[in-house]
């Protein structure tokens, strides 16, 4: 059995930290759009993200869709996030891991023809490691986890 | 009490007795700098040789041997301090005031550590050091909750009453803990989202996967070890007009 004032100070440090917790949790809540990092492609077709300001969007490069028009460094390819699609152009250096089927986080904003103007792209490594010949073999089959 | 069988209840009454800790771990400490030493070897061995190359990363993944171990050991020691805190505020147990406040300096490094290497394993992968997204951000404010809890405990001179403002501080700080974690479900980030630590099974591959356990548990041995030694310290200090410190002493000097 504990003795009264243990109890005592036991229930106190339980409820300063429920406290604690609820207080966060609604600050969370409320700002959750602003902890979002990126939007998604279909937010951006749903006409949720900004449409004068600079804001992130993030998706995966559709397979097939990386083009290079003419020979400089401007590279167009199409995002996805497996329901609406958004086309980006990008001027400079990609990250190494920028591939067909990657994640990636692009910042820049939309242009009159609703094409995304990057200014920046980030890739998005997924939460998959394996060593290649494993991948190799997987190939004709679904990535495992989620691979966004 | 809670169903524990009586020789434990027994060995951590013992164990809250300052001379017999100090006793006890002198003993205890070769053996668990023997397994770290032999842990730390199995897992670089592992992890920088045995293991294969990354199908998409290639090799500079392999710092994911630092900096995943270091993640989990900033929340795990995080988590060892609020409890030793809270049980210092209930019991008024001085070891368990000692415990919490010797792992902030731990856990900060190893805080600094996992924002390090994610910050070099950024710039090549991601493109960036450094972005302001949910799960980086969270960790950064998990090391200045460390480094608060550091401060707080040096601006305080009575350390009894220092001990409690501390794990008061440390008790509050934990809501971060499940924000860190969960960061990467709960809203969209750059940092990928959990490979080990979920329900599912793991999404890497098990050559790679048991260096990494090799080093979590390695980190977990080095962070007793680091613990023990802080503890000892500030015992001693703490204790210095006490009979057994007295003692101890007498007898280095002869």
């Amino acid at each position: 059995m504990m003795k009264p004032a243990r109890k005592q100070r036991l229930i106190l440090i339980i409820l300063m930290i429920l406290g604690a917790g609820t207080a966060t949790g609604f600050a969370l809540k409320s700002f959750n759009e602003n902890l979002m990092y990126f939007f998604s492609t279909t937010d951006v077709v749903e006409g949720k993200a900004p449409k004068d300001t600079l804001f992130r969007l993030g998706g995966m490069v559709i397979k097939g869709s990386v083009e290079r028009p003419g020979d400089g460094m401007m590279v167009r390819f199409k995002l996805t996030d497996f329901s609406k699609e958004v086309s980006v152009e990008y001027t400079g250096i990609l990250p190494d891991l920028f591939r067909e089927g990657q994640g990636i986080v692009a910042h820049g904003k939309l242009n009159q023809q609703d094409v995304f103007i990057a200014e920046e792209v980030l890739a998005k490594h997924d939460e998959n490691y394996m060593p290649p010949e494993v991948k190799g073999s997987l190939k004709n089959q679904p990535m495992p986890g989620k691979g966004e | 009490m809670f169903l524990v069988p009586d020789p434990v209840v027994r060995f951590f009454h013992r164990m809250a007795s300052p001379p017999h800790f100090y006793a006890f771990t002198e003993r205890l400490m070769p053996w668990l700098v023997v397994i770290f030493l032999l842990l730390t070897a199995a897992g670089l061995y592992g992890g920088l040789y045995l293991a294969p190359a990354d199908y998409q990363q290639g090799d500079s993944y392999r710092i994911i041997y630092i900096h995943v171990p270091s993640a989990w050991m900033s929340l795990f020691i995080y988590v060892v301090m609020a409890i030793a805190g809270a049980i210092g505020l209930v019991w008024r147990i001085k070891l368990a005031e000692i415990v919490a406040i010797s792992s902030a300096p731990i856990g900060a490094s190893f805080t600094f550590i996992a924002l390090f290497t994610g910050s070099l394993w950024g710039k090549p992968m991601w493109g960036t050091w450094w972005v302001w997204d949910a799960r980086l951000t969270s960790e950064l404010i998990l090391l200045f909750l460390y480094m608060g809890v550091i401060g707080l405990y040096g601006a305080i001179d009575d350390k009894r009453v220092a001990s409690k403002a501390v794990a008061i501080l440390a008790l509050v700080g934990v809501v971060n803990i499940p924000i860190i974690h969960y960061s990467v479900e709960w809203w969209n980030t750059l940092h990928q989202g959990p490979t080990v630590t979920k329900m599912d099974k793991p999404s890497i591959h098990v050559s790679m996967l048991i260096p990494l356990l090799l080093m979590a548990l390695s980190f977990n041995v080095y962070y007793l070890i680091a613990l023990i030694q802080r503890v000892r310290i500030e015992l001693l200090q703490r204790e210095r007009s006490s009979q057994w410190v007295k003692n101890k002493v007498l007898e280095v000097k002869q």
